[in-house]
């Protein structure tokens, strides 16, 4: 019994050994040189493979920006400004830093402001009813309201509201990773700049029909007559295609336009409730 | 033993309840709207524009391309804009809107009775009369029809098949058309047999037609080359695939075209309106659209002039019942749901249908049960259960291809069949684009 | 009028569902659970009941409030597993019996891997080898001396299938064992003995003439099942009659009948094409007989199912349906 026992144990302690020393000469072998720089920076990335960035993974990304010369063309939305300054402190090289970016929802579709017209009763994917046709509102651009952001949202940070039917951001959780404006069949949804104390203005409305068109669509769309336009003082504002675009880099937030607009299709958001005189106070960023 | 297709197929309720209403002629109406995109391709580039007095049959457009085709006015009256308009699906499609005035039509057109079946014309003739005539095929697809009557060099056409299935539920305009003008449908088969320089020609039409088999067997006694075969009722047979099956027992190979097994599908209406062209000068302008459902009272088959919105026709049908849902431009499976019912009709459409909350709301969705009835019921072969699945997962391109997602014919029998009510088809389709889309992108060998 | 609806196509349905694909098979089942309340009384029929109630209140309170997902026992799965487990089980068990083997059918082999469509086991048959390897004495004896209106004698002892194995163990020859056997008749139309479910061929055959003609179910599993079955079977059965039982009597004894047609037929747990299930068909056939003739149990089908159930996701990934202008090689 005893001697049966001690044989196995052995036998097993042979084969570990054998196996250990096999195994210890085919790792030499077969060693893959890997730039140590690479394991480093991955470490400091948030690893959540979210591909924003544009590479294929956190891994890929740690892989080309160690290869890369500069820090130019890398950026982790993610992560933002502190990791990229860590990344690049590991690397030893310098990093512009960029203005944080959010995902921005350009739709006032809501059930009181856009009439529903017919009901759509598909699959419920925003792609399979775009194939199908412009969509359930007399507006051929806006939001359908179907949930595929939220379905390729990785950090729960874009949700359909029940109550209005559009796509609404968590600004908190979004990481502008970009994959909610990819998604999204219609282009409803736009990267832009966080802006100075989260606050920003912009045209929540893509409606490229002509202003009659989309006024009987909608009640809050961009009916392109320009007002914005003329009204901005630091010429951000560019009116295309029957609808108003600010461009967020030159954008001072003085929100004029906010309030001409006469359809209120231009948002501004987190700023402070206005004062009661019309004047309005100039922020420069 | 009647004959059919190999693998898979469904058998849905016929409901073929406006068999027996015969044809009726619409109404004129006030305006017309003339879609540019009538058929498969370019659109159509406008030749007229507001303020130009225009008769019936009148080019308004000309084909913009290789596969594209002409326009004709399908009313007399004045121009009243050229301009975007929504289609059924509300989509902009640019339109040209005819105020009518009378019914004065172009001196050449034929318009008696008299049927004329001596072919004087050549090969070529024929074709540039079809092209002219902007003849599309008619079964849904809407090809250009000249296109298909001059196969590649290489290829050699062997017969032609006469669609006359109608295997979709509801529809009968194909099968008043038998009925009623039976001659004339044989006479536009030889025209295109001649056209493709084939001796063998055949009219497929499905069992649930006696009537109409009998009227066409009847005048195929005068065209030895045409035969008539009596298919069972099994859906989808009308699809060009499974009729070729069908009727000559050859399966096109994947990827392959039609004419590589020799044979040249044509829908009967298609030929009724080559025969028009042809012996009669007169461009495609009208069709039969079927007007059913089984919540509208009354049943119709219209011979409507195309460019007459849907709603003036629903209305003069008796208009829209309380308990109507959805109205669909075709049949059940394959037809289009219609969004804008102030769209206007096209060459193609073949019916409005009607249906009702309950016939048509789609079922919650429950776990795939694996009963493998959509891999059964498949009519090429494929495994829609699986696709479906790859589907969801995303981005498994190289496994949709290895499982010939581009093969469906999206003919909706895994989406009927499916007893879990699991879209089938929506999945399959978007994942098919998708393959396709990277397909074309991929260099050729 | 409301709005439109407007969805892709096809814009018409089936009439047939999960729902009405069960409701079918408890059809089906009728004629075999009648027989078992006449051959075994009212103990019969509580155990269905009883059988039925378990496994769909197992799955309710899975659903509500383990996975606390939708609930979906109005699809009656769970009551056509109820069914077959009852109908696995001798016609008077005591109603804990079952219980326990519902609540392993459901809990274990179902809601375990995801719940409908996705189990790899049938579930009715995994509570029933879970009982026989638990409670092999309550599985394999049978008293009957509850047999209602008197169409049959109180009967108790081992099934057909038992009796000659227990014999030939014995060594007994088959001749000096089918002194007491049963006529083809009697095989028909009452074994006397064996589970709820497989007292009467005839009764099953009619459960499954209704499902073919529903189409709900292909007759290539069944088909091939009692093929391979009486093929191989009747190969042994020649070289030594006196060592092995003839064919007729393997289809029609035990739960091959109740087996292939209900069982192997499962749709989550058998291959989706011809081709595959052919191979399935055959696998049972072959590992029944050899479990029969040379294994320690006396019955082989629940076995033979529940191992061929494993190849399934192969069968499928490998056996694909001819597709569609397929040259034929």
């Amino acid at each position: 019994m005893t001697g049966t026992i001690l044989f196995t144990i052995a036998c097993l302690v042979a084969l570990g050994l054998l196996f250990a020393v096999v195994l210890y000469f085919v790792a030499q072998k077969f060693k893959v040189e890997e730039d140590p720089r690479i394991g480093v920076v991955e470490s400091i990335l948030p690893g959540a493979n979210c591909g924003g960035c544009g590479q294929a993974g956190c891994h890929a990304f740690a892989e080309n920006v160690v290869k890369a010369p500069g820090m130019d063309g890398f950026f982790c939305p993610v992560g933002g400004n502190p990791v990229m300054a860590k990344v690049a402190e590991a690397l030893g090289r310098a990093v512009e830093e960029k203005a944080p970016m959010v995902a921005v929802v350009r739709c006032n579709g809501s059930f009181a402001n856009r009439p529903r017209t017919s009901e759509y009763d598909g699959y419920a994917s925003c792609k399979v009813m775009a194939t199908l046709y412009p969509g359930d509102t007399g507006c051929k651009f806006g939001c359908l309201g179907k949930g595929d952001c939220e379905t390729a949202c990785k950090f729960d940070a874009i949700h359909v509201d029940p109550a209005t039917g559009v796509a609404s951001v968590d600004e908190e959780k979004c990481t502008a990773c970009g994959a909610c404006v990819k998604a999204c069949p219609k282009n409803v949804i736009e990267l832009r700049a966080k802006g100075f104390k989260n606050r920003r203005v912009y045209v929540s409305c893509i409606n490229r029909d002509k202003g009659a068109v989309t006024r009987k669509a909608c009640s809050a769309g961009c009916i392109g007559c320009g007002k914005c336009a003329k009204t901005c003082p630091f010429g951000a504002i560019t009116v295309e295609n029957n609808v108003a675009y600010i461009d967020f880099t030159k954008c001072k937030m003085c929100r004029k336009c906010v309030e001409v607009c006469p359809t209120h299709a231009i948002h501004e958001v987190n700023f402070p409730p206005k004062p009661k005189i019309e004047k309005p106070n100039e922020e420069n960023v | 033993m009647k004959k059919t297709f190999r693998i898979g197929g469904v058998h849905p309720h016929d409901n073929k309840i406006s068999a027996e209403a015969a044809t009726e002629i619409f109404p004129a109406v006030e305006t017309a709207y003339v879609s540019m995109a009538q058929h498969l391709g370019a659109p159509a580039t406008p030749i007229v524009a507001a303020g130009d007095k225009v008769k019936v049959g009148q080019v308004i457009a000309e084909p913009s391309g290789f596969i594209s085709g002409y326009v004709h006015s399908p009313v007399s009256g004045t121009v009243k804009s050229v301009a975007p308009r929504g289609d059924i699906a509300g989509n902009m499609v640019m339109h040209v809107e005819i105020t009518v005035e009378g019914d004065e039509w172009m001196e050449d057109i034929d318009r008696s009775d008299t049927v004329v079946a001596d072919i004087p014309y050549s090969p070529e003739e024929i074709i540039e009369k079809v092209k002219k005539a902007g003849v599309v095929g008619l079964g849904g697809a809407s090809f250009p029809t000249h296109v298909k009557l001059a196969p590649p060099k290489d290829k050699k056409a062997e017969c032609l098949i006469l669609n006359g299935t109608e295997c979709e539920p509801y529809l009968t305009s194909d099968d008043r058309i038998m009925r009623e003008r039976p001659r004339e449908i044989l006479i536009g088969g030889a025209i295109m047999m001649k056209a493709l320089g084939v001796t063998r020609g055949y009219v497929g039409i499905e069992e649930n037609k006696p009537k109409a088999i009998a009227s066409m067997t009847e005048a195929a006694r005068e065209f030895p080359q045409i035969e008539v075969v009596t298919l069972k009722k099994r859906y989808p047979q009308g699809g060009e695939k499974q009729l070729i099956d069908a009727v000559i027992r050859r399966q096109v190979p994947s990827g392959a075209l039609p004419i590589d097994t020799g044979a040249v599908v044509q829908n009967v209406g298609t030929s009724l309106a080559v025969y028009e062209a042809v012996q009669k000068n007169k461009p495609l302008i009208d069709n039969v659209i079927t007007v059913t459902g089984g919540c509208m009272p009354v049943q119709h088959n219209y011979k409507v002039r195309i460019g007459t919105p849907m709603s003036k026709i629903i209305e003069v049908a008796g208009g829209l019942p309380e308990k109507a849902a959805k109205v669909i431009s075709g049949g059940p499976m394959m037809g289009r749901a219609i969004a804008n019912l102030d769209a206007a009709t096209v060459k193609a459409n073949g019916a409005i249908l009607v249906l009702s909350e309950d016939e048509t709301r789609r079922r919650k969705e429950s776990a795939c049960i694996r009963c493998s009835k959509c891999a059964s019921a498949c009519p090429m072969g494929l495994e829609p259960w699986l696709l479906n699945k790859l589907s969801r997962a995303g981005g498994m391109y190289d496994e949709l291809e290895k499982e010939r997602v581009f093969d469906c014919i999206e003919c909706g029998c895994c989406s009927f069949t499916c007893p879990a009510g699991i879209p089938l088809l929506d999945m399959i389709r978007i994942s098919k684009a998708e393959v396709m889309k990277i397909l074309r992108s991929r260099p050729k060998k | 009028m409301n709005k439109l609806l407007v969805s892709p196509s096809p814009h018409t349905h089936s009439p047939e569902s999960t729902r009405t694909i069960m409701r079918d098979v408890l059809i089906a089942l009728a004629p075999a659970m009648l027989v078992s309340v006449l051959a075994s009384g009212w103990s019969a029929l509580m155990l269905i009941l009883v059988g039925v109630a378990a496994c769909v209140l197992t799955e309710f309170l899975i659903q509500k409030y383990l996975i606390k997902g939708p609930v979906t026992v109005c699809d009656l799965s769970a009551a056509v597993t109820g069914c077959l487990l009852a109908l696995n089980l001798p016609g008077n068990s005591p109603w804990w019996l079952i219980v326990v083997g519902s609540v392993v059918a459901i809990g274990v082999a179902k809601m375990t891997f995801g719940g409908l469509g996705q189990n790899i086991f049938n579930p009715a048959l995994v509570g029933r080898v879970f009982l026989l390897v638990s409670f092999p004495v309550l599985m394999t004896t049978w008293d009957d001396a509850g047999a209602m209106f008197g169409i049959v004698d109180a009967f108790s002892g081992a099934t057909p299938l038992g009796a000659v194995k227990e014999g030939l163990k014995n060594g007994m020859t088959l001749t000096e064992l089918t002194a007491d056997n049963l006529t083809l008749g009697q095989q028909l139309f009452f074994n006397l003995g064996g589970s709820a479910g497989e007292l009467s061929s005839l009764a099953l055959i009619l459960g499954f003439i209704y499902l073919l003609c529903r189409r709900v179910i292909k007759a290539t599993i069944p088909v091939t099942i009692l093929c391979t079955v009486f093929v191989i079977s009747g190969i042994f059965w020649l070289a030594n009659p006196e060592r092995f039982t003839n064919p007729i009597f393997n289809i029609f004894t035990g739960g091959l009948l109740l087996g292939s047609i209900f069982m192997a037929t499962d749709y989550v747990t058998s291959p989706m094409t011809t081709k595959g299930q052919i191979i399935f068909g055959i696998g049972i056939g072959l590992i029944t007989v050899f479990v029969r003739y040379f294994g320690s149990y006396p019955e082989g089908v629940s076995f033979a199912i529940l191992i061929m159930n494993c190849t399934v996701p192969l069968l499928n990934k490998y056996c694909k349906p001819r597709r569609f202008g397929e040259v034929r090689k």
